[in-house]
């Protein structure tokens, strides 16, 4: 039908119908154009899914508070599709590939939200212009952007982390001196996650001369009796809890049967929300573990999604109650920062219009989310103040610690700790070096003109 | 009236010998190539290639092999994970170590390390049988995870376990794009089906199956069943070892001692069970359930609710996407428990009748 009318109007016409078919194809684009999608590609189900719901919550509420409070970024909407990953490699990869071409611009930015994932995605990453924001977990020497341009292990990464948990045990023994013949056991999670703090504490325990023993508990933990008698065997001051999932309350159930005092375990920040402490009842209390976001409602940018996402009954959670937990309000500081970036990307690049992956990670590298921006965000104190540059995708080191008192995770540290300067020397120098290996064995050319400052 | 073999006369041994016999088989197979080497390719866009039909090819050969201990010589395993994991170490050991080495060298030495790997887990056959080898096999899964997380060497002493595997080069040219990787992986699984297919057909299969289906009788008519049996495990952990390297080179890029774990190992015996054990179809029908029925589900399903007016709680879409996955796999082997390949042979049978059925 088409074919025989062309044929009829002759060849012009048929390129002038072709051309307006293609014209009108891509004033559709632009009518949809103000709008910037973010990929929530996270899980639901499966043995981390307490994790993974509460963050995917705190995520997309955050979309929702700022779509509705401020119509979007200088107005443009904030889109975002699920994708279930149930936390596995395979499935976050599809995922990815899926969600990368959505949106007038692609995906802007992804938070694979798994080590595993992360892993699979930074060559995929790099090669589509996407920035891969693994914030709170994955490599930690991608804070090397001149070797990883498009991966951003924002905020603080595990080495840091160790290193300012050594700090704050010697804050906690009255000066890091006093460390000196202290016995520390780390026990970790067997995997790539619980193997990655080793070499830090390693070197650290060189320089401060306590005595670190590390234990491995093989996946998925809920078996702890062999480890926490070596632990008794050897009575040590600090033990440091590298856990994930189910392991964490047996380690800290175990640590109660075996008498040893959980007010002397310390967790990482995966060790330390409510899913990991109200099973174990009784025996948590007096558990610390560090954390780079704030538990409570009480912010203002909280109590914003209560208003204009709760109120309205839009709110992502089921379970209200969550809202102010630890996963969920770690899902609000990595939607607060992906939309930040996509601000100053905008500030860069164009205001009021959608940004590509690309601008997204210069965006990433120019944050500056000191004390005063994040009071504007409604943020203070609930997250550590993180400034990027090229060559510092991670921008901060920060981490407060925190101690469960039976009911709730309470704040023990009012400032934000840092590794000890010469710590945070010994960490960068590490990361460089591992950056240097990675670069030499994939054959990548660090950027030129990639300097710590902007 | 199409399918069927009136006329077809074989007048010599090497055509009666042919690896598919009837001429229908033989254009079928050929068009289903052409289709995958040149229509595909040339149709399918990157989220296809690199998200789709590469983890489907690599694990139709993960399944494969298993199909070929399995279903063939009758050994449960539960290792078959561990084997891709070897297979993937060994692979990118090569490649680090050997400046010389050729990747599709290091592709094959990596699925020979897997092959002697499983013939020290196959001992124990020997002696047990059934369930009981399946927990013998599961040793085999634990401790080789556990290996290569517990001794750095393997990983070149990366602080945290994990590899990443190196570009694929070949004479010069570099797989980078989705298309070419695909071309890559498609070759090598369409090579190692096509052997697999002869091999059972061959007096190694024989002596699988004889095994198989009683192994003291293939004993008593002179069947070496210690030989036979280690083939088995050494020929179905080169095929998952070949897998694993190309699930780490060709899929994912990067990967962990992790990934490797006991979920693998059962999805991927799911797979053959589903599409249909002891049957070299099957596996690649039961890859293709395994791993793009949960996909499909995922996207549909999310639409499918808006459509019909329902607005899904988050969490719930994901709960009941596995739901239907569950409850597909019961009715797919409540209807046919010899599996998919059982149902394509049915409907052949049908159709060398049709029309005229009586």
């Amino acid at each position: 039908m088409l074919s025989s009318t062309a044929r009829r109007l002759g060849r012009p016409a048929a390129a002038l119908l072709g051309a307006a078919v293609i014209a009108l194809g891509s004033g559709l684009a632009h009518g949809q154009a103000k709008e910037q999608f973010i990929p929530a590609n996270f899980y639901w189900v499966g043995p981390y899914a307490s994790g993974g719901s509460g963050i995917a919550g705190g995520f997309i509420d955050y979309f929702k508070m700022v779509n509705a409070r401020d119509g979007g970024v200088n107005g443009v909407k904030i889109t975002w599709e699920k994708c279930e990953t149930e936390y596995n490699n395979a499935r976050g990869v599809e995922c990815y590939e899926r969600s990368k071409n959505k949106g007038p611009t692609g995906a802007s930015l992804i938070h694979p939200l798994s080590t595993g994932i992360t892993y699979s995605l930074i060559d995929k990453g790099t090669a589509d212009k996407i920035p891969i924001v693994s914030l709170g977990y994955g490599r930690a020497d991608a804070t090397i952007g001149s070797v990883f341009p498009y991966v951003f292990p924002l905020m603080t990464t595990y080495w840091s982390q160790a290193a300012a948990m050594v700090n704050f045990l010697g804050q906690r023994e009255g000066g890091l001196a006093k460390l000196k013949g202290k016995k520390i056991v780390l026990l970790y999670h067997e995997s790539a996650y619980g193997k990655e703090p080793i070499p830090v504490l390693t070197d650290l325990s060189k320089k401060y001369g306590y005595q670190l023993t590390t234990i491995a508990v093989p996946h998925p933990g809920n078996e702890q009796q062999s480890q926490w008698l070596q632990i008794r065997q050897i009575r040590p001051d600090w033990v440091i809890l590298w856990g994930w999932g189910v392991m964490n309350p047996t380690a800290l159930k175990a640590a109660q049967k075996t008498g040893f005092p959980r007010n002397k375990i310390l967790g990482v920040w995966w060790s330390g929300a409510e899913e990991d402490v109200i099973p174990a009842g009784s025996a948590a209390k007096g558990y610390m573990a560090a954390g780079f976001n704030a538990p409570g409602t009480s912010y203002p940018a909280i109590q914003d999604i209560l208003k204009y996402v709760y109120a309205k009954g839009d709110g992502e959670m089921e379970d209200k109650s969550r809202v102010g937990s630890i996963y969920y309000n770690r899902g609000v500081v990595l939607a607060a920062v992906s939309v930040e970036a996509i601000k100053v990307a905008q500030e860069h690049f164009g205001k009021g219009k959608p940004v590509t992956g690309e601008q997204v990670a210069w965006g990433l590298e120019h944050l500056n989310l000191d004390e005063k921006r994040l009071k504007q965000l409604g943020l203070s104190g609930f997250m550590p103040p993180t400034t990027t540059a090229c060559n510092n995708h991670e921008g901060s080191g920060l981490v407060k610690f925190q101690q469960w008192d039976g009911t709730k995770w309470k704040i023990l540290t009012a400032n934000w700790v840092a590794p000890t300067p010469e710590d945070q020397k010994l960490v960068r120098s590490k990361m460089e070096a591992s950056a240097a290996k990675y670069a030499k064995d994939k054959g990548i050319t660090p950027r030129a003109n990639c300097t710590d400052e902007n | 009236m199409l399918y069927r073999e009136t006329g077809q006369f074989k007048t010599s041994y090497a055509a009666d010998q042919q690896i598919f016999p009837l001429r229908q088989d033989r254009i079928g197979v050929v068009a289903t190539l052409l289709v995958a080497f040149i229509v595909v390719p040339l149709v399918a866009n990157e989220y296809w290639l690199e998200a789709i039909l590469i983890p489907f090819l690599v694990f139709s050969l993960a399944a494969l092999g298993l199909n070929i201990l399995t279903g063939y010589a009758g050994q449960l395993s539960l290792g078959t994970a561990a084997f891709m994991a070897v297979g993937a170490f060994g692979a990118y050991n090569f490649e680090l170590r050997l400046e010389w080495m050729p990747i599709l060298g290091s592709f094959a030495l990596g699925g020979v390390c897997a092959a002697f790997v499983g013939i020290l887990f196959g001992l124990p056959s020997l002696r047990i049988k059934g369930f009981y080898l399946a927990v013998a096999t599961l040793a085999a899964q634990f401790f080789v995870v556990w290996a290569l997380t517990h001794f750095n060497w393997f990983s070149n002493y990366s602080a945290s376990g994990v590899i990443t595997a190196q570009r694929i080069e070949i004479f010069g040219f570099y797989f980078l794009t989705g298309q070419s990787k695909y071309l890559l992986v498609l070759a090598i699984v369409t090579l190692l089906a096509l052997a697999a297919k002869n091999m059972v057909r061959s007096e190694t299969g024989r002596a699988w199956m004889a095994v198989r289906d009683f192994d003291v009788a293939a004993a008593v008519i002179g069947i070496p069943v210690m030989r036979t049996k280690l083939l088995a495990f050494a020929v179905s952990s080169f095929y998952c070892g070949v897998a694993g390297a190309l699930y780490a080179y060709a899929y994912l890029g990067t990967v962990e001692p992790d990934g490797f774990n006991l979920d693998l190992s059962f999805r991927i015996l799911f797979m053959i069970i589903i599409g249909g054990v002891g049957s070299i179809l099957g596996s690649f029908l039961g890859a293709a359930f395994i791993v793009l029925f949960p996909i499909l589900l995922n996207r549909f399903a999310e639409p499918f609710a808006n459509a019909i007016g329902i607005d899904l709680p988050s969490g719930m879409s994901s709960n009941l996407e596995l739901i239907i996955f569950g409850g597909l796999i019961i009715f797919f082997l409540a209807v046919e428990p010899l599996g998919l390949a059982r149902l394509w042979q049915v409907a052949k049978e049908k159709l060398r009748l049709w029309p005229f059925p009586h």
